[in-house]
């Protein structure tokens, strides 16, 4: 039983953290129709540019202080991340409208690599540290109940919280602000939206500066767990699975998708990956995903597709 | 015709332009007289680049040194090209084809994919492949493998030391039965390639062999290291690369795995791999084929020669951690196996890949060579011959204190017992495999 | 002026539907084939047939085949890696298991085992549309990662997981060298260009595109989604399987299950894209530009003269890459193959402006 509610608990946080990843996803696919494989490629770009100014900045300014350090370099990514978020707009996004949904998506492929390239021409190859304070030690928890206790990653557990806040902040944002209920005009219909009076191209910029943000989260989080480095930008391909589990268009989907995929990412690769060999995580997620998208083809809480002849 | 069409004509013109030129550009001439040609197959971008990125400046700062120091092998100039590969074999493949016509002394990939790729290539081309440490474990048998050099050590010889090194941490081969030790491996060809020594050990001692495998690049192994936890095994051997070793160490603080007694291959065992996470990885082992520091002679001659005159490749704090100096050592091994091969085929002249091939299978390093060449200390004496294309089977451990790696025991020897039927069964199969077959004596003298 | 088909009558059906029915395009595809087959043989240099010539014959032959799916008939899959790697791994164990087996019938075994794993892994395509489908077929891609890596019989018991071909010759005559290789890859590729032609101008064919542009509409009017989609899956493979086979055995040599990653499927989905969804010549402009920009890159600073690190240059390489990428998108969404169109309907009123 013990092991059993580790793998749990441990599929539960991880997927917390693919939500994370997947919000971007989510955000970007309902506001402008666009499925951003960038996002882990922005979600690289985020960290690189936060562990290196983190870094830079004492050295440019002499401040050496860790908070403040860290506080400053938070800032000038979120810079970086609106200034790209502007640039994708203007150069790539503002001229591609109404092309089909393929053709979007392979130019964001393309900005993937862009920014592939351009993070580790600005920012270097190397692994990075990105220490925000997030704990290392692992939790024992219940150690009287369960020999050895129950495993509980104190870092997996900070990031889920702040994963948490972030969707609680999120959902305050489209709710109240004014900006919040353009984005949702936006994402219901782009040409009421824009008969209203809404600028489009604002918009977009804003979503993708909020997606951007978002990466940012994700990649401080993943970042400080398993340093900043290229293979960063695969996160993206965990949490695609969720992506679609949940609904391209459902942010509560993205939650749920997150912890059903975490979970039984973990408990497959426990359970049964031992009898198959082991390594069985990354299909596995998506044949789950595959299994559920056969009996919802919309994903968990998606919009349904209604065709019109 | 409207600004549209100009405008697409335009597009098509600049792509038609560029084919044109891409067609007529031929691979630049070869190496000028006088000069040794040596490629250097690096990867700086992608996954592995941090552990890649020291061992390709190593290789380059020791050309740079042979020709500032000593002007050359007798005289001959050494030149070099680099070409990215990225870990991948396609792109590892299309560097050595665009290379391989330029004269080329030796090939290291870098890479066990591509040099198992390369393996079937270089018999035609004739350009031995040095795979220092890594590569096809058979490979030690040169009669079957005339041009694959895996100097000082493949997987199997490094295996086995690590068994060696736990059984007398734990009293005796005997004392092995009923422990269990699991190996957290990268999945692909180079982590697979210690799992037949490490079964026919457990064979023989009575311990249970837990194969554990992580997805390259191997960034996810929460689930690995909630599985060793659970089975709770009594060593965890590391055969990771990049950014897989520090991950494995990060999950191994995660979840309380005490890492002195994890050891790592001599490729999970350098500083990019334990810097990140410190004070924590305290006690991890790992193997070790050169010493590491700034105080070797060649050390500071390259420092010296190159870095002070504004030469060096890398970063000067880099030279001398532990895959800087192993790139030097590959370097240098090349560099003596064309001098080598100048002995025999003239000396001052240019040598070509047979030749250097001759060269690599005729090594005698001994300490007093060694040491002037300035390596005292930092590697062990290695010979080759006809048969043993690895010419040293000895390690030994190194131990991370929290802030530098220190040797915590002697050299130790892989044992041959075991690993030379296991090399003659794998040599026998591949030459079936191919319809080749042994060299013959005759053969060696070329 | 010279691109009119004046006097050009056609007096049997079998002329009129002919593929060429345009004689400056017989006599044009005529002296094409006449180049790649007898003058690039005998006149490129080696480097040029090994690295170039050989992986465009191969690239655009799966860039067909993916074609076949994405751009007649509206399935984006991003599993093409998986199914090269199905076709090169059975190839290669029919090959090995076999004594005698001829190289065409191992490379076309391979294809029929893809067509298999790629009318299974099709079968999602039945309920799924669009995105979704297309990252539910990342499913297959990663699934074969997997496969091939662990399940020892693929590999014929290898214990490195790597496998390799060698000696390789059809009916005697050799294909060892460069140009043997090409002409090889050359010869395969002209006869599957033909069959795909032919498949799209047949009853199968406008049922794939029926099922593309409206496929309520087209189950309304009679058409079988379960058939066409499920027969496009399977020939798409096919094709792609053959290819597959054709990369390990005749351009790599030797290969590990890495050789058909995702980064292969995003590739070929690049090809199609940028040369043309629903074009079999767009297949071959895509794949010579993703082929040739590489190398293009590759060779860029040593024109310009400037010396940059082999890391700057393979990350700008990416840089440009994908900006090219985005450039081509907002350029000509359509892909090469709607600007070769183009050309050609200036050229029919040439001269004269309209």
């Amino acid at each position: 039983m013990g092991p059993f509610l580790e793998t749990l608990f441990g599929g539960l946080m991880v997927g917390m953290l693919y939500s994370l990843v997947a919000l971007g996803f989510v955000l970007i696919f309902k506001a402008s129709g666009v499925f951003n494989f960038a996002q882990g490629a922005m979600v690289l770009f985020a960290a690189l540019a936060m562990a290196r100014f983190a870094e830079w900045i004492p050295q440019w300014t002499g401040l050496h202080d860790k908070f403040v350090a860290n506080a400053l370099a938070f800032a000038a990514a979120i810079v970086v991340m609106v200034a790209l978020a502007w640039v994708i707009q203007k150069l790539v996004l503002g001229r591609l409208v109404n092309q089909e949904g393929i053709t979007l998506l392979m130019a964001t492929l393309g900005i993937t690599y862009f920014l592939e390239g351009l993070g580790q021409v600005a920012f270097g190859n190397d692994i990075y540290k990105l220490d925000v304070g997030l704990p290392k030690d692992p939790l024992f928890l219940f150690e009287k109940t369960f020999s050895g206790g129950i495993l509980v990653n104190q870092e997996d557990l900070a990031a889920a919280l702040i994963a948490a806040v972030l969707v609680a902040a999120l959902a305050l944002f489209f709710q109240k602000t004014a900006t919040g209920r353009a984005l949702r005009a936006v994402a219901d219909d782009h040409q009421a939206a824009q008969s209203v009076g809404i600028p489009l191209d604002r918009i977009w910029v804003i979503v993708w500066s909020v997606a951007g943000i978002v990466a940012l989260v994700a990649g401080i989080v993943w970042g400080s767990k398993l340093g900043v480095q290229f293979s960063l930008s695969l996160v993206a391909l965990k949490a695609l699975p969720v992506v679609i589990l949940g609904g391209l268009t459902s942010v509560p989907g993205a939650i749920v998708g997150g912890l059903l995929i975490g979970v039984g990412e973990k408990l497959s690769e426990i359970y049964i990956g031992p009898h198959l060999g082991g390594g069985i995580e990354i299909w596995f997620a998506y044949v789950l995903a595959l299994l559920f998208l056969l009996v919802r083809p919309q994903g968990l809480f998606g919009e349904k597709i209604i065709d019109r002849v | 015709m409207t600004l549209e069409t100009l405008k697409r004509i335009a597009v098509a013109g600049a792509l038609v332009a560029a084919g044109a030129a891409a067609l007529v550009t031929a691979p630049s001439a070869l190496a000028q007289a006088k000069e040794q040609f040596f490629p250097l197959l690096v990867y700086r971008t992608g996954p592995y680049a941090p552990n890649g990125t020291p061992w390709a400046n190593g290789k380059q700062d020791y050309l740079k040194l042979i020709n500032a120091r000593d002007g050359g092998i007798n005289g001959v100039k050494a030149v070099w090209e680099e070409c990215e590969t990225g870990y991948a074999t396609d792109r590892g493949v299309e560097c050595y084809e665009r290379l391989k016509g330029k004269g080329a002394s030796f090939f290291d990939p870098q890479a066990t994919g591509i040099t198992f790729a390369l393996t079937e290539k270089v018999p035609n081309d004739k350009i031995p492949l040095l795979t220092l440490g890594y590569g096809l474990s058979a490979a030690q048998d040169g009669t079957a493998f005339k041009w694959n050099f895996p100097l000082m050590g493949s997987y199997w010889t490094g295996s086995d030391i690590i068994i060696q090194a736990i059984a007398k941490k734990e009293g005796g081969f005997d004392k092995l039965k009923g422990k269990k030790i699991a190996l957290v491996y990268h999945d692909s060809p180079f982590g697979k390639e210690p799992i037949p020594l490490l079964q026919e050990r457990a064979k023989m001692h009575g311990f249970e062999l837990q194969l554990l495998p992580v997805t390259a690049p191997g960034v996810e192994q929460k689930a690995t290291w909630l599985q060793v936890r659970q089975s709770r095994p009594d060593y965890v051997l590391l055969w990771g690369w990049g950014v897989m070793n520090s991950t494995a160490l990060k999950e191994a603080v995660a979840t309380g795995y005490p890492r002195d007694k994890m050891y790592g291959v001599w490729w999970s065992g350098a500083e990019p791999d334990v810097k990140d996470v410190g004070e924590a990885a305290k006690g991890y082992n790992a193997l070790a084929l050169n010493t590491s520091g700034q105080q070797p002679k060649v050390i500071q001659d390259i420092l010296k020669y190159v870095h002070d005159k504004g030469q060096g490749t890398g970063p000067r704090e880099e030279v001398g951690s532990i895959l800087y100096t192993r790139g030097v050592i590959i370097q240098m091994l090349g560099v003596e196996a064309v001098r080598r091969a100048q002995e025999r085929f003239g000396k001052g002249k240019v040598m070509t890949g047979e030749q250097v091939r001759w060269g690599f299978e005729n090594l005698a390093l001994d300490q007093k060579k060694l040491d002037s060449l300035g390596f005292a200390g930092v590697l062990r004496p290695l010979s080759t011959s006809c048969a043993d294309h690895m010419g040293s089977t000895w390690a030994r451990i190194e131990t991370w204190d929290g802030s530098k790696w220190t040797m915590t025991s002697d050299f130790m020897q892989a044992d041959e017992q075991i690993i030379k039927p296991m090399v003659k069964t794998a040599a026998e199969k591949y030459l079936s495999d191919k319809k080749l077959t042994r060299r013959t004596p005759a053969d060696c003298q070329t | 002026m010279l691109y009119r088909e004046n006097g050009q009558f056609k007096t049997s059906y079998r002329s009129d539907q002919q593929i060429f029915p345009i004689l400056q395009d017989r006599l044009a595809i005529g002296v094409l084939l006449l180049l790649a087959f007898v003058a690039v043989p005998l006149a490129a240099p080696e480097y040029m047939l090994r690295a170039i010539l050989t992986p465009f014959l191969i690239l655009s032959l799966a860039a067909l085949g993916l074609n076949l799916l994405v751009g007649y008939c509206g399935q984006i899959s991003l599993g093409t890696g998986a199914f090269m790697a199905v076709g090169a791994y059975a190839a290669y164990n029919a090959m090995v298991r076999v004594d005698g087996m001829p190289l065409l019938v191992a490379l076309l075994l391979g294809g029929l085992c893809a067509t298999a794993v790629g009318a299974l892994f099709g079968i999602p395509s039945l309920r799924i549309k669009g995105l979704y489908l297309a990252v539910a077929t990342l499913a297959a891609q990663f699934f074969a990662d997997w496969a091939f890596l662990r399940i020892p019989a693929f590999t014929n018991n290898s214990s490195s997981g790597s496998v390799s071909v060698a000696r390789l010759s059809f009916f005697g005559l050799p294909i060892e060298s460069p140009a043997q290789k090409y002409l090889f890859c050359l010869a395969i590729l002209a006869v599957f260009a033909l069959l795909a032609k032919n498949i799209v101008r047949s009853h199968l064919g406008r049922e794939w595109m029926a099922i593309r542009d409206m496929d309520v509409a087209a189950e309304v009017i009679g058409i079988r989604p379960v058939h066409a989609k499920l027969t496009a899956f399977a020939v798409s493979s096919f094709v792609v399987g053959v290819a597959g086979a054709l990369w390990g055995f005749v351009h790599l040599g030797s290969w590990e299950p890495a050789a058909f990653s995702i980064d292969r499927s995003f590739q070929l989905l690049f090809m199609i894209i940028i040369g043309g969804l629903g074009s079999i010549m767009g297949s071959f402009f895509g794949a010579a530009f993703i082929v040739m920009l590489p190398v293009l890159l590759d060779q860029l600073p040593a024109w310009l003269g400037v010396p940059i690190s082999t890391a700057t240059s393979s990350n700008l390489q990416f840089m440009i890459f994908g900006a090219l990428i985005v450039f081509f998108l907002i350029a000509e969404p359509h892909g090469l193959a709607r600007l070769w169109s183009i050309g050609k309907e200036k050229l029919r009123l040439w001269p004269f402006p309209h």
